[in-house]
């Protein structure tokens, strides 16, 4: 066990925690922010997706330790017009996946905003193109929706973007 | 006063979008532990040594179970069609007690820990030996072993009319095809979770289910303890799609380690666990033979399937169930067979039977209408029946002429060049394929209270669970209209074994089934409204309520009492005969879909889709099209990607991740038009017909057959991968 200290929401948050514990476990069991999704523990899924100092990170991947002086964000911290957006354009059903989808498209509208191509974008050379809604289906590619929610989810980037 | 059918925003979508909704794993008790699961990894055999010396020293670790020191579990009570809720165990074994081992992944040791953490070090660190005994695990390998499935009472596993093989061999144009599918997994994102506490003889779960009421039976009987001992509560749950609706492994072997350890256990499945513990969509073989004259006329039609299930469960797929009421063919035989395997049981997935059904026969029609040089709507429509053609019933609605020529014309179905590779975009083959969609409908008993208060405002109780279908907003649609209030006046509550029981959600009978209740209860409320307002007067609820004096007026439907709930299943099964006997009751549809083939990779890309489906009353525009949309976007798995790869030698998953199974992403989803034809059926609760399965039916025949157009290859076998079309 160790004791660390990482900065969550704003807040600073000291826990003590074994070695092995990723970002995820130690937000959802010793932090008690359940808000932010297990769905696989191996970086398939998205839902475990919060933001370090505004980059979108897979939280199941990060070693906690690892963390301690980076501004983690979770959904319980964003107050995102995303939010409401994606509750209008029924970007969800079981709600398993939104936190991650939400965190993500914060992370990947940053992205774009500095002008990070993904594997959809046709000129490199072009900066701040319009995302494009196959440009939002790529850079989203990493967060699963099982419900199948995908075309919400879309649409709601969209609105907001 | 018209709420049902607006396309309301979902009222819990402010709970899910800011992380406060709860899902199983997500309560903090105090004193809670943390569990793990470790598997056998042989088919079959006995434990012969089991070492739990390091596990039991790693620090923090307070129990390794296994059959050597677990407390007592019951078996599984026997299937009785007189207590449904004998239908909800997974598998017969009863874990923990025994020293067989019936299938790989099957948990044979269960470590509860201060933390996640340590509970999964230890459990690593479990050493097993095995007799191994001799199993039969490969699918394709005891194919033709099959027996044709004993007939229950929801469907006989054998059906015919006239000679369809006769008819077969007579016909003028025939097709006779073989068709396989692979093993599913539903891969909720939400991995199975338990949270369990004793109370002495008092257990709390909070479980990811959809079936609160029967877990709740169910794990009174396990652990010989009265029902009412037994509390479960599932609020939110993180998807389903079938794989939450049996009693797993994990739920039962999360409260034993409560039990065992007298703290509150949490175990949440690794996604690995999931796929070692929970049973997914069985394998397939089926073939399809269509016999019909020069002019399309349809004379034989054959569908005969091979399915499997588990030596210690598993339920058997209605592989054929549509091919009994899609087509007016003069000679028809259905038969499902199965074969029995050291595997772990099956269960249902999204459209058990439909979905992989009605890939067969969809795809088989259009080949078809490729030999008779019709085009396949032209063939569907020249065959559509005036009743159920295996028996002569009443169809209750049967709308699919409407549906296709209503998506014929959004999706310009008239612009498809008929010959295969004819249509091209630049280094694209472009291809249009179409396929039917179609779920029976049915209805279950639930229980509901529903009070109006003096204040105006409506609660409405019922113990389902939210999985993402929208039940609290789409009921509190159907009681604001119902009573005449506003939608913003209804509460719903749910989610709690201590409200009037809900039945499960399965068969997409569950909105249905509560609003049938709920309509009832409702009408209750008015006749006592009414009584009251001809004692004392006034004008509208509260007005009526306030005179009278009244607090609130309550009305039930349903009993929660052991003789209530006995007999409201048996009203229930009566009723469900009966309605058998008279009608054919089923939502349908139609999927449109574009393919592009990429001519030298064959990369395949779904370019559009169209979907229009009668689902009778559609009660919330926004998140019915959301439902069917979830439906084609899984048929997109299983038409392109979703397979279970099970190593035929040894019974062992061998892609048990979300990284190796690979269900659509963003990236393979265009936009999805879904239409309804929204149009009452006159034999179900406000009309409506249920919507969770239909959506998934039909998409994987739709892209066969624009794959088939697109390059002139037709593939048989899911999933249609691209080294398929090269």
């Amino acid at each position: 066990m160790a004791e660390i200290t990482l900065r969550i929401n704003g807040s600073a948050e000291t826990l003590d925690v074994q070695p092995q514990v990723s970002l995820l476990d130690a937000l959802r069991e010793h932090l008690g922010l359940t808000g932010t999704k297990k769905g696989c523990d191996q970086g398939a899924c998205g839902a475990c997706t919060v933001l370090a100092d505004g980059e979108r990170i897979n939280s199941c991947l990060a070693l906690a330790m690892q963390y301690e002086g980076r501004e983690i964000t979770t959904i319980e911290g964003l107050d995102h017009p995303l939010q409401e957006a994606f509750v209008r354009a029924d970007g969800l059903q079981c709600g398993y996946c939104t936190s991650g989808q939400i965190c993500s498209a914060v992370g990947m509208l940053a992205e774009h905003k500095e002008g990070a191509p993904s594997a959809a974008t046709e000129d490199l050379e072009a900066a701040e193109e319009e995302l494009s809604d196959e440009e939002i289906r790529e850079r989203m590619s990493g967060n699963l929706c099982r419900c199948g929610a995908y075309n919400g989810i879309v649409s709601a980037i969209k609105e907001v973007a | 006063m018209t709420v049902v059918g607006a396309p309301i925003d979902r009222v819990d979508g402010k709970a899910k979008t800011t992380g406060a909704a709860r899902f199983a794993a997500e309560y903090a008790l105090p004193g809670l532990a943390h569990a793990a699961l470790v598997y056998a990894n042989i088919a079959r055999g006995r434990i012969t040594a089991l070492d739990t010396t390091a596990a039991r020293a790693v620090p923090g670790v307070l129990a390794v179970l296994t059959h050597q020191n677990s407390p007592t579990v019951k078996p599984a009570p026997k299937v009785s069609m007189l207590n449904l809720s004998t239908l909800v165990s997974g598998t017969q074994v009863n874990y923990l007690q025994t020293d067989e081992v019936h299938f790989d992944g099957q948990p044979i040791a269960v470590v509860v820990a201060e933390t996640s953490a340590s509970a999964k070090e230890a459990a690593s660190l479990i050493r097993t030996e095995y007799a191994a005994m001799e199993s039969t695990v490969d699918f394709a390998a005891a194919e033709p072993d099959a027996k044709v499935q004993p007939n229950n009472p929801l469907m006989r596993g054998e059906e015919k009319k006239g000679d369809a093989e006769k008819a077969l061999s007579e016909a003028d144009v025939t097709v006779d095809l073989r068709f396989t599918t692979p093993p599913h997994a539903h891969n909720a994102l939400e991995p199975h979770s338990t949270t369990a506490v004793w109370e002495g003889d008092h257990l709390t779960v909070y479980d990811a289910t959809q079936s609160i009421d029967w877990v709740r039976s169910h794990l009174a009987v396990r652990f010989a303890v009265p029902t009412g001992n037994v509390r479960v509560l599932a609020p939110f749950v993180g998807g389903g799609f079938g794989g939450k609706g049996s009693v797993w492994a994990g739920t039962l072997l999360a409260a034993l380690a409560a039990r065992a350890t007298g703290r509150p256990v949490r175990l949440m499945l690794t996604r690995e666990g999931v796929y070692r513990t929970v049973g997914g969509r069985t394998a397939s073989t089926q073939r399809v033979a269509l016999g019909a004259d020069r002019d399309g006329k349809l004379r034989a039609l054959i569908h005969a399937s091979v399915a499997r299930t588990g030596r210690v469960g598993g339920m058997p797929e209605q592989i054929t169930s549509q091919s009994r009421h899609l087509y007016d063919a003069e000679h028809i035989l259905v038969r499902q067979s199965l074969v029995e395997l050291d595997l772990l049981p099956n269960t249902f997935m999204r459209a058990p039977g439909e979905s992989i059904g009605t890939f067969a026969v969809e795809a088989a029609i259009d080949e078809l209408a490729a030999e008779l040089g019709m085009d396949p709507i032209a063939l569907r429509m020249r065959n559509e029946p005036a009743v159920n053609p295996m028996d002569g019933k009443k169809f209750a609605h049967r709308m699919l002429r409407e549906a296709y020529t209503l998506g014929a014309e959004k999706f310009g179905w008239h612009e498809r060049t008929p010959e295969p590779g004819s249509m091209r975009d630049g280094r694209w083959l472009v291809g249009m394929g179409v396929a039917s969609a179609y779920h029976p409908a049915n209805r279950f008993a639930a229980n509901v209270t529903v009070r109006l208060s003096a204040d105006g405002t409506v609660l409405v109780r019922c113990g389902f669970q939210e999985m993402g279908m929208g039940g609290a907003t789409a009921q509190a649609q159907i009681a604001a209209d119902a009573l005449g209030v506003p939608f913003e006046a209804v509460r719903v509550e749910y989610g709690d074994s201590e409200l009037p029981m809900s039945p499960g959600a399965g068969g997409s009978m569950q909105t249905a089934s509560i609003a049938n209740s709920l309509l009832e209860a409702c009408e209750k409320v008015k006749h006592s409204v009414q009584a009251l307002a001809k004692r004392t007067g006034g004008e509208g609820y509260e007005d009526i309520l306030r005179r009278a004096n009244v607090p609130h007026i309550e009305a039930a439907v349903g009993s929660d009492t052991r003789f209530g709930r006995i007999a409201g299943q048996a009203r229930f099964m009566t009723n469900f005969l009966l309605e058998q006997r008279r009608w054919v009751k089923a939502a349908a549809g139609v999927q449109f879909c574009e393919v592009r083939v990429d001519r030298d990779t064959g990369e395949i890309r779904v370019s559009r889709w169209l979907g229009v489906f009668d689902i009778g009353t559609v009660i919330n525009h926004k998140m019915a099209s959301s439902q069917l949309r979830g439906g084609i976007v899984m048929g997109l798995g299983m038409a392109l990607s979703e397979e279970t790869l099970i190593d035929p030698r040894t019974g062992r998953i061998m892609n048990p991740s979300l990284a190796e199974y690979h269900v659509p992403v963003h990236a393979d989803i265009p936009p999805i038009d879904v239409s309804f034809l929204d149009d009452p059926d006159p034999t179900m609760p406000l009309g409506l017909l249920g919507a969770g399965e239909l959506g998934i039916t039909g998409v994987a025949a739709a892209v066969a057959n624009a794959i088939h157009h697109a390059t002139g290859n037709r593939v048989r076998e899911l999933p249609i991968t691209l080294d398929k079309v090269l």
